[in-house]
C-alpha cells in the first residue's frame, strides 16, 4: 500500500482511459489507470480503490476475467463496467456476477460521474454495514432488501413476475440510498419496447443529478405507473410495492430471469 | 446407346415378338405341309387303284402287250416317277421304264419294305402303311412311294391262261411312286414367307416402339434432364415448357413446383442471411465507432462542464456533445434494426413511418430534381405492424418511383388515407381445398400476383382446367376449355374428380348452378359457374362486416411498366433495372405486405407512370 488512490480506470483504449481519468479528476479524486485487465489484476492487490471503472471487451484478459479476480481475492471496490451497445448481454451477466452498474459507451462526462457517485455512496453504504454487522447481522436498519420471489439486475433495479405473465418493474431501496432525494421521474410511454439492460427510467435527484435506471427484463410495455408522477416520494416510501414503474409483457422472460439475481439469495 | 430404356424396351419387345411368331410359325408350317402329303399320299393312291382297274381287264385275258402300254403311258405324266407291277417272288413285270422290267426286287428294297419287314409276307395292309418318303440318293428330291397288291380273285384263277393257282393270297404288287418336288416347293415358298413376315414385323414394331419412345419418353426425359442441368448450374427460373398430360408431364410440372419453391426458398434464405450479416456488420461497426465517440463525447461533455463561465465556447461545445449524442443514436439503432431482423409487430403510425422513410430518400430525390409532394390524411389512428419493415416497403416503392423518373425529373406523390372496405375485392383466398382435402391452389398460374383456385371443368363433353381468380369478387379467371355460354359446366377437383357444384343451388343472378370449395379456416366460398357472371359469396368473410384499411399511394410521372410486364413484377428475380437490381424488391414487398394480411396493387401507363396502392388492414383477421 504504497500510494492512495480513489478509483483505478481499466480500458484498452487510451483515450478513454484519458477521457475518464480527466474527467475523475475535475471531481476531485485520484485516479490511477490501467490499459490492460492483466497490469490492473496486480494493481487490485497492492493498492486499494474505492472505485474501479472497468471495460469489457479487452484484448487477452476481458472485463470478466478481470472481475472474478476482484470477486476472488475479496476485494471491497465497487465495479463499475463500461461497454459497447453490442454487449449489452455480456453487460446484464457482469452485473450478475457482482459489478454494481454499468456504463454503455459512448457517455458523457456527467453519466460517467452519476455512476461514480452512485458507486462512492454504495461503498459507504457497505462500509457502515460492515460496522454494523460485527453485531448485528440485519442490513434492513440501512436499507430494505427487496422481497424473496423479487429478482434483481445488479442492485438498481427488481423485476417480479405475476400470476398473467406479466412482470413488474421497480427500483430497489439500496439504488435510492445512493442517490439524493427525487424531484422529477421520466418514464417512457405504453406500449414502447425495453431491452433488458438499457435504460429505461430517468431519476432527477434533488442534487441536479440525472440517474438512469437499467431495465431488469425486454419487453413491451403496458401499463405505467401513473401515481408515480404526481407523488414522486411514493417510491421511496415503498419501492418494492405502491413505488413500481411498469408493467411489461415479457419477450423472453424465462431466459432473462436467469440473467437476474433471485432476492431470495440475500437472506441467507 | 445399350443403356437407354427405348434401346433396353426395343430388345425386350423384339424378343418377344420373335418368340410368339417363331412358335406360331412352326406350328403353322407343320400342318400346313402334313395337310400337302396327306393329300399327296390320296392322289397316288386313287392313282393306284386307277392303274389297277384300268389294267384288269387286261390281266385277266393276259394281254402283256397292252398293259404294258397303259403302265407306260401312265408312268409318263409329269410328276409320276415310276409304275411298276412285280410279281409274287419280286420280278418286275410290267414297269414304265422298260429297262427294269425282269429285274428282280429284293425284298429289302423300299417298295418291299412294309410288307416283308417281319419276315413273313402280309397279306392285306392300311393305306397308312403302303406309303413311305424316301430320296433315291441323298440331296435328290424327295419321293412317295405308294404300294398296292393285287389280291387273287376267282376271274384271276379261273382264266383261261391258268397263270395263278387258287391257293395264292396275294399275285402281285403295284408300285407307284410319285416325286415330291412340287410339295417340297411349296413347303420352302410356305416356311419362306413366314420367315419374312416376322421379321418384317419385328422391324416395324421396333420402329414403332422406337418412335414413341423417343416421343413419350425420350422428349421429356432430355427436357428434364436439361432442365435438372440448368437448376444444377443455379438457374432457378428455369421452368420446363410443353408439358404433356401423361405422367411425364406431372413429373415436369412437379419439378416446376420444386423449383419454384426453391427458388422461394433461395429467396428467403437470401433476405434472412442478408439481414443476418446486415446485423453483423452493424454489431461490428457499432462496437468500433463507439470507443472513439467515448472519446469525443467524455471530452466535449467534459469540456462543457469545465466552461460554464465561457458562454461563448458553451454554445459550440454544446453543437458537439448535441451531435455525437445524435451519432449515438444513429449507432443504436442501427444496432435495433440489426435486432430486429425478426419481424416484430407494434403500435405504430403510418405517417410517421413514411415520413422516417421520406427522410431517407429526400436527399437522393432532390440530386435528381424529383418534386415529392406529400398528401397525408392527418388523423391516421395507429396500426399494429413492423414498422421497420413497413418502411422498407415504403423505401423500396419511393425509389423504384424515382429509378422509373430517371434523372431528368418529376413529381413522386405519396398519399396517405383511412378507408372502410367491404371483404368483396378486397380479401383473396389463400388455402383453398376441395370436400377431400386436396389442395386447389395453383401457383404456377398467378392471377393479380397471388397463387389462383385450379378446378377441372367439363362443358359440352370437353375437359379442361379453369383457374380462379384467388381474389373475392374480382372473377378475372383463366379459362383454359372453351366454355358454351349456353351450356352449363360442371366443377371438379384435379386431384380427386370429386363434384365443386353444390346440389340444388343456383345462382340467385343467372339461375347457374354453383360452385363451391373450403377456404382452410376460413369457411365455404362459393361462386357462379357461368362464365362473365360475377356472383361470389364467402361467408365467413361478409360476416366479420366492413373493415378499416390504412391506403397509402405512391405514384410517380416515370417510365411505367408495359402490360406484359405488369403481371410478372412481384415474382422474385424479375427486374427492369438489368444489372442494377437483383429483382427482389418487389417480391420482398409481397412478402411483407402479404405478411400483414394487406394487399398490394399497381397501375401502370407506358410512359405515363405507375402507382402501388398499398393497403394495410387496421385489425388482424384471425
Amino acid at each position: 500500500m504504497n500510494k492512495q488512490f480513489d478509483i483505478l480506470v481499466i480500458d484498452d483504449e487510451q483515450v478513454i482511459v484519458d477521457a475518464v481519468s480527466k474527467i475523475c479528476a475535475a471531481e476531485g479524486l485520484k485516479v490511477d489507470s490501467s490499459i490492460n485487465a492483466a497490469d490492473a489484476i496486480l494493481k487490485i492487490k497492492k493498492n486499494v480503490y474505492k472505485i474501479i471503472i472497468c471495460d469489457i471487451m479487452m484484448p487477452e484478459v476481458d472485463g470478466f476475467q478481470f472481475l472474478d479476480e476482484v470477486v476472488k481475492n475479496n476485494i471491497m471496490s465497487p465495479v463499475i463496467m463500461t461497454t459497447g451497445f453490442s454487449t449489452v448481454e455480456n453487460a446484464v451477466r457482469s452485473l450478475y456476477n457482482g459489478a454494481i452498474d454499468f456504463i454503455p459507451k459512448p457517455f458523457t462526462a456527467d453519466e460517467l460521474t452519476n455512476s461514480v457517485y452512485r458507486g462512492l455512496r454504495y461503498l459507504d453504504i457497505q462500509k457502515s454495514l460492515a460496522k454494523y454487522s460485527s453485531g448485528n447481522n440485519d442490513a434492513s436498519i440501512i436499507y430494505v432488501p427487496c422481497p424473496a420471489k423479487y429478482y434483481r439486475l445488479g442492485y438498481s433495479s427488481w423485476a417480479s413476475p405475476e400470476n398473467m405473465g406479466s412482470i413488474l418493474i421497480g427500483v430497489t431501496d439500496l439504488f435510492l440510498k445512493t442517490i439524493d432525494p427525487i424531484i422529477e421521474i421520466d418514464l417512457l410511454k405504453i406500449d414502447d419496447e425495453i431491452i433488458q439492460g438499457n435504460s429505461c427510467i430517468q431519476l432527477k435527484t434533488r442534487d441536479g443529478l440525472n440517474h438512469s435506471v437499467l431495465s431488469p427484463v425486454s419487453g413491451r410495455i403496458i401499463e405505467k405507473n401513473e401515481m408515480l408522477l404526481s407523488e414522486t416520494s411514493l417510491v421511496e416510501k415503498d419501492p418494492y410495492f405502491k413505488g413500481w414503474f411498469y408493467r411489461v409483457i415479457p419477450s423472453d422472460s424465462e431466459y432473462e430471469l436467469k440473467q437476474l439475481t433471485p432476492c431470495s439469495s440475500d437472506r441467507l | 446407346m445399350f443403356r437407354k430404356i427405348g434401346f433396353k424396351l426395343i430388345v425386350a419387345v423384339g424378343l418377344t415378338a420373335l418368340i410368339t411368331i417363331g412358335v406360331f410359325a412352326y406350328f403353322n408350317i407343320q400342318s400346313h405341309s402334313n395337310s400337302l402329303l396327306a393329300e399327296v399320299e390320296r392322289s397316288a393312291n386313287q392313282l393306284s387303284e386307277t392303274v389297277k382297274h384300268s389294267t384288269r381287264y387286261d390281266m385277266l385275258l393276259n394281254q402283256r402287250d397292252r398293259i404294258n402300254k397303259i403302265i407306260n403311258t401312265i408312268g409318263q405324266q409329269p410328276g409320276i416317277r415310276d409304275v411298276r407291277v412285280l410279281n409274287k417272288v419280286g420280278a418286275i413285270i410290267y414297269s414304265s421304264h422298260a429297262e427294269d422290267i425282269g429285274k428282280m426286287v429284293d425284298k429289302k428294297e423300299e417298295s418291299c419294305y412294309a410288307c416283308h419287314a417281319a419276315n413273313k409276307p402280309l397279306e392285306r395292309l392300311p393305306i397308312k402303311d403302303r406309303t413311305r418318303i424316301f430320296r433315291t440318293s441323298p440331296g435328290s428330291n424327295r419321293v412317295m412311294g405308294i404300294i398296292s397288291p393285287i389280291y387273287n380273285e376267282k376271274s384271276c384263277y379261273e382264266a383261261d391262261c391258268h397263270a395263278h393257282s387258287k391257293s395264292q393270297t396275294v399275285l402281285g404288287v403295284l408300285d407307284v411312286t410319285i416325286s415330291l418336288e412340287e410339295v417340297d416347293k411349296q413347303i420352302k415358298n410356305g416356311e419362306m414367307e413366314i420367315v419374312i413376315f416376322a421379321i418384317t414385323a419385328i422391324i416395324v414394331l421396333s420402329l414403332l416402339i422406337g418412335f414413341f419412345v423417343k416421343r413419350w419418353v425420350d422428349k421429356p426425359i432430355k427436357e428434364l434432364l436439361y432442365a435438372t442441368n440448368q437448376v444444377g448450374t443455379g438457374n432457378l427460373n428455369y421452368t420446363i415448357q410443353n408439358i404433356r398430360n401423361d405422367d411425364m408431364g406431372v413429373l415436369a410440372r412437379s419439378f416446376n413446383n420444386m423449383t419454384k419453391k426453391l427458388s422461394e426458398a433461395r429467396l428467403q434464405l437470401f433476405q434472412s442471411d442478408k439481414m443476418a450479416s446486415l446485423g453483423r456488420l452493424a454489431a461490428g461497426v457499432a462496437h468500433e465507432i463507439n470507443n472513439p465517440l467515448t472519446g469525443v463525447l467524455t471530452y466535449s461533455s467534459f469540456l462543457l462542464k469545465r466552461t460554464q463561465d465561457n458562454p461563448e465556447l458553451q454554445e459550440d461545445l454544446k453543437v458537439i456533445v448535441r451531435e455525437t449524442k445524435r451519432s449515438r443514436e444513429i449507432v443504436k439503432s442501427l444496432l435495433d434494426f440489426a435486432r430486429q431482423s425478426v419481424p416484430k409487430k407494434n403500435q405504430a403510425n403510418i405517417n410517421e413511418i413514411l415520413a422516417n422513410a421520406i427522410s431517407v430518400v429526400e436527399n437522393q430525390l432532390s440530386l435528381n430534381h424529383i418534386k415529392l409532394v406529400k398528401n397525408l390524411e392527418p388523423n391516421l389512428p395507429d396500426i399494429t405492424v413492423d414498422a421497420n419493415q413497413i418502411q422498407q416497403v415504403y423505401i423500396n416503392l419511393i425509389v423504384n418511383a424515382s429509378d422509373a423518373i430517371g434523372k431528368d425529373g418529376g413529381t413522386i406523390t405519396v398519399s396517405s388515407s383511412l378507408l372502410s372496405l367491404s371483404p368483396y375485392g378486397i380479401t383473396h383466398v389463400k388455402k383453398a381445398v376441395c370436400p377431400k382435402r386436396h389442395d386447389l391452389m395453383d401457383n404456377e398460374v398467378k392471377i393479380g400476383g397471388m397463387p389462383s383456385i385450379k378446378v377441372k371443368a367439363r362443358s359440352n363433353g370437353e375437359e379442361g382446367f379453369i383457374n380462379l381468380d384467388p381474389m373475392y369478387g374480382k372473377c378475372r379467371h383463366q379459362y383454359g376449355i372453351e366454355i358454351d355460354e349456353k351450356k352449363e359446366v360442371q366443377f371438379a377437383c384435379p386431384q380427386c374428380g370429386i363434384s365443386l357444384i353444390e346440389e340444388g343451388k343456383k345462382c340467385p343472378k343467372c339461375g347457374s348452378p354453383v360452385f363451391y370449395f373450403e377456404v382452410t379456416s376460413n369457411g365455404m366460398f362459393e361462386g357462379c359457374t357461368k362464365r362473365g357472371c360475377d356472383w361470389q359469396k364467402w361467408d365467413a368473410v361478409d360476416m366479420s362486416g366492413k373493415k378499416d384499411y390504412i391506403e397509402v399511394k405512391i405514384s410517380d410521372t416515370g417510365c411505367g411498366i408495359s402490360k406484359e410486364d405488369l403481371p410478372k413484377i412481384f415474382e422474385p428475380f424479375y427486374s427492369t433495372k438489368g444489372q442494377k437490381g437483383t429483382g427482389l424488391g418487389l417480391a420482398v414487398i409481397w412478402g411483407i405486405i402479404d405478411n400483414h394480411n394487406g394487399t398490394i396493387n399497381v397501375e401502370s401507363e407506358l410512359d405515363k407512370g405507375t402507382s402501388f396502392t398499398i393497403r394495410l388492414p387496421m385489425q388482424q383477421i384471425k
